[in-house]
């Protein structure tokens, strides 16, 4: 789960990560409220969205008047921010975060991630802040340095100095730096971070280190147990079918293809939307029912998809294990009878009880072509939207 | 011969009093699986149909001799239970659920380097080995005794493999899957070289997907280790980056765990490459 910056940059305070003074706004008048607490100029005002480049992409400015701040913050605000992000459609900007400038004397980076080959938490950082990290690492790999943190045995003072002497900091920002990462890694693991990257982290003209930007992802599988956490989803950063499908635990993601599609498993479901794309047409979406879906959430997929108006065409592939097929296709008639079906719609079904399952939707009499394997599937649905 | 289960594997089950490990439970028994515990704490005393239900995993191993368990519990108590199984002394220990958080996870992996016990999963369909054992949610009807070894990520996406196998007349030594989540007990290389050294299997099926890059280096440990054929493929080819796909291991992120360089990895090291699911079946045919 994403969080916004500056929901980012409140638990770093809590966590004594230093961060620039600023808070958040949600309207010109605020902007302006925040800039004259600040206590002097320049201030910087960023759009809030969940999405990287937004410097790039108009969303970031700095103000040098009370004026410039109204005038800014009246652009950004409401302003569509389109980044490499978010897609060509852009997200609509709602919020800001004013915040003080800083005297930067020279920018870092600095992240902490779960590394999947090792099992432990890495700690990255580069003295290039600042610029893509992608682009760093495929350049100029020696310029990140990697520290793995064993995770039964924390954090200690060795991994702290081999990050700060690698960065070589100066003498004087080696403690506070240290103080930082300790810190930040207390965060990470107190509330079951997947990822926090800090772009740039900041050296400022004394000697002191600042979170200027932060990014912070959460375990989704862990938010049980942080239920304060759950408070600063945002859902207007979310797709809205995708916030429907969720409600009833369905994996789906919107895409922009034609060809809708019901799979039950996530690998199945990757595969089918692959097999979609060799026949010549483009998948609209992933829609994983989950390995037990109960009828109920395959009659909420189905509805989902077929409100959908840019699929022209659906795929339904079935592998009964757990989820029986006879169930799954009572959620298909259950679905198409409540909005009725008015597209083609190619159904593929194997495993657990599928003479059943076979049996509930020819009685059903809707209009659906049936295929006997995947390649045949395949050359049907691409035939349907051709 | 076949990998990690046969017919002597004894197996408990944590959390066999719920819904779903009761149910598979029964399944495993009606496939021949030797299940002779079960545990759910609280419940001690009590039967699930004819297997005895112990408080803790110590208990069931010191009463039944039980040597694998198979887990169900709910995602909150996935790292704890696979960790009192490790503590209990069980060599193999299959964790069905999915959802474990993956800093649990990270120590439960740490946890277990220091045991003498092998973890498949979580999140994944377990292991079988055709007409001997099943731990796991597999349907078992779909398999077929023999030698092609098939290890995979995924679920559903590996019975599909089985299926088209068994329809073509070929049958399977063992099925694992390995499971969907970033960070694991078993991974590929684990599997391949236990297939390498396996006398009956003959030949290999892969099935990866996007994410990670455990793909790229099972391709390279085949090239330098493996003599028996491997035909791979990989689910994921049109996801988007940065989007989980499901499985909570199966995301692009930057440039990395691509399904084309995966691909590309497969090629490089000599693994016939199957680029369309529904020709797997016929693709091992031809190799095999």
């Amino acid at each position: 789960m994403k969080i916004h910056e500056y929901q980012a940059k409140e638990l770093f305070r809590k966590y004594n990560v230093p961060v620039p003074e600023g808070t958040v706004a949600f309207s010109v008048d605020e902007a302006k409220q925040t800039a004259m607490t600040l206590g002097g100029f320049p201030v910087v005002v960023k759009a809030q969205i969940h999405a990287g480049g937004r410097g790039k992409g108009g969303g970031v400015k700095l103000a040098s008047s009370i004026e410039e701040v109204e005038t800014l913050a009246g652009q950004i605000l409401g302003m569509t921010l389109v980044t490499h992000q978010t897609g060509p459609d852009g997200r609509l900007v709602k919020k800001l975060l004013v915040e003080a400038g800083q005297k930067i004397k020279k920018e870092l980076y600095l992240s902490l991630l779960v590394d999947r080959a090792t099992a432990s938490i890495v700690i990255m950082a580069s003295q290039d802040g600042g610029m893509d990290i992608e682009e760093v690492a495929a350049r100029t790999p020696e310029r990140i340095i990697k520290v793995y943190v064993d995770p039964l045995l924390g954090i200690q003072g060795y991994h702290l100095r081999q990050v700060g002497f690698g960065l070589e900091l100066p003498g004087a920002a080696m403690k506070p730096f240290s103080g930082l990462l300790s810190n930040l890694y207390k965060m990470f693991v107190a509330n079951d971070c997947s990822m926090v990257e800090i772009n740039p982290l900041i050296l400022t003209s004394d000697d002191q280190v600042l979170a200027l930007d932060a990014k912070v992802d959460f375990d989704s599988n862990a938010l049980h147990r942080h239920k304060d956490l759950l408070a600063l989803r945002d859902l207007d950063e979310e797709d809205p079918m995708e916030v429907e499908a969720s409600k009833y635990n369905l994996n789906y993601i919107n895409l922009d293809g034609n060809v809708g599609n019901i799979v039950n498993g996530a690998g199945l479901a990757m595969a089918t939307m692959d097999i979609i794309k060799n026949a010549g047409a483009t998948p609209a979406n992933f829609m994983d029912v989950g390995g037990g879906a109960t009828s109920e959430q395959v009659e909420n997929a189905f509805r989902i998809i077929l409100a959908d108006e840019k699929v022209k065409a659906v795929l339904i592939n079935i592998f009964g294990g757990i989820l029986r097929c006879d169930n799954f296709a009572q959620g298909v008639v259950d679905a198409a009878k409540k909005t009725g079906i008015n597209i083609p719609v190619v159904v593929r079904m194997e495993g657990t009880n599928v003479v059943e399952g076979k049996k509930i939707l020819a009685d059903a009499g809707l209009n659906l072509t049936s295929a006997v394997d995947l390649s045949d599937a395949a050359q049907k649905i691409a035939a349907a939207v051709k | 011969m076949s990998i990690f289960v046969n017919k002597d594997t004894k197996v408990l089950v944590q959390g066999i009093t719920g819904n779903e490990g009761s149910f598979h439970t029964r399944q495993c028994i009606e496939y021949g699986t030797k299940i002779v515990a079960g545990v759910t704490p609280g419940k001690g005393g009590q039967k699930m149909d004819d297997v005895p239900v112990f408080n803790t995993v110590k208990q069931a191993v010191d009463a039944t001799g039980a040597n694998a368990s198979l887990i169900f519990v709910p995602p909150p108590f996935g790292a704890d239970a696979i960790m009192e199984a490790a503590d209990a002394g069980v060599d193999l220990i299959v964790a069905i659920t999915e959802g474990v958080p993956i800093l649990d996870m990270v120590k439960v992996k740490n946890f277990l380097s220091t045991m003498n016990c092998r973890l498949i999963g979580p999140n994944c369909p377990g292991i079988i080995t055709p007409g001997e054992c099943k731990i796991g949610i597999m349907p078992g009807n779909i398999h077929k005794k023999g030698s092609i070894g098939v290890v995979s990520r995924s679920g559903t996406l590996t019975y599909e493999v089985v299926d088209q196998l068994t329809k073509l007349g070929m049958g399977q030594s063992t099925c694992i899957g390995i499971g969907g989540d970033p960070v694991n007990g078993t991974n590929f290389i684990d599997v391949l070289s236990a297939f390498q050294n396996d006398d009956e299997t003959t030949g290999i099926v892969m099935v990866g997907e996007i994410g990670g890059s455990a793909e790229e280096e099972a391709a390279c440990f085949i090239k330098e280790n493996l003599t028996k054929p491997v035909v791979g493929f990989i689910a994921g080819l049109t996801a988007p980056p940065g989007r989980r796909m499901g499985h909570a291991g199966a995301i692009i992120s930057g440039s990395s765990g691509t399904g084309a360089a995966k691909i590309a990895a497969f090629k490089d090291n000599g693994i016939h490459v199957c680029e369309n699911l529904g020709q797997i079946g016929r693709i091992c045919k031809d190799v095999f």
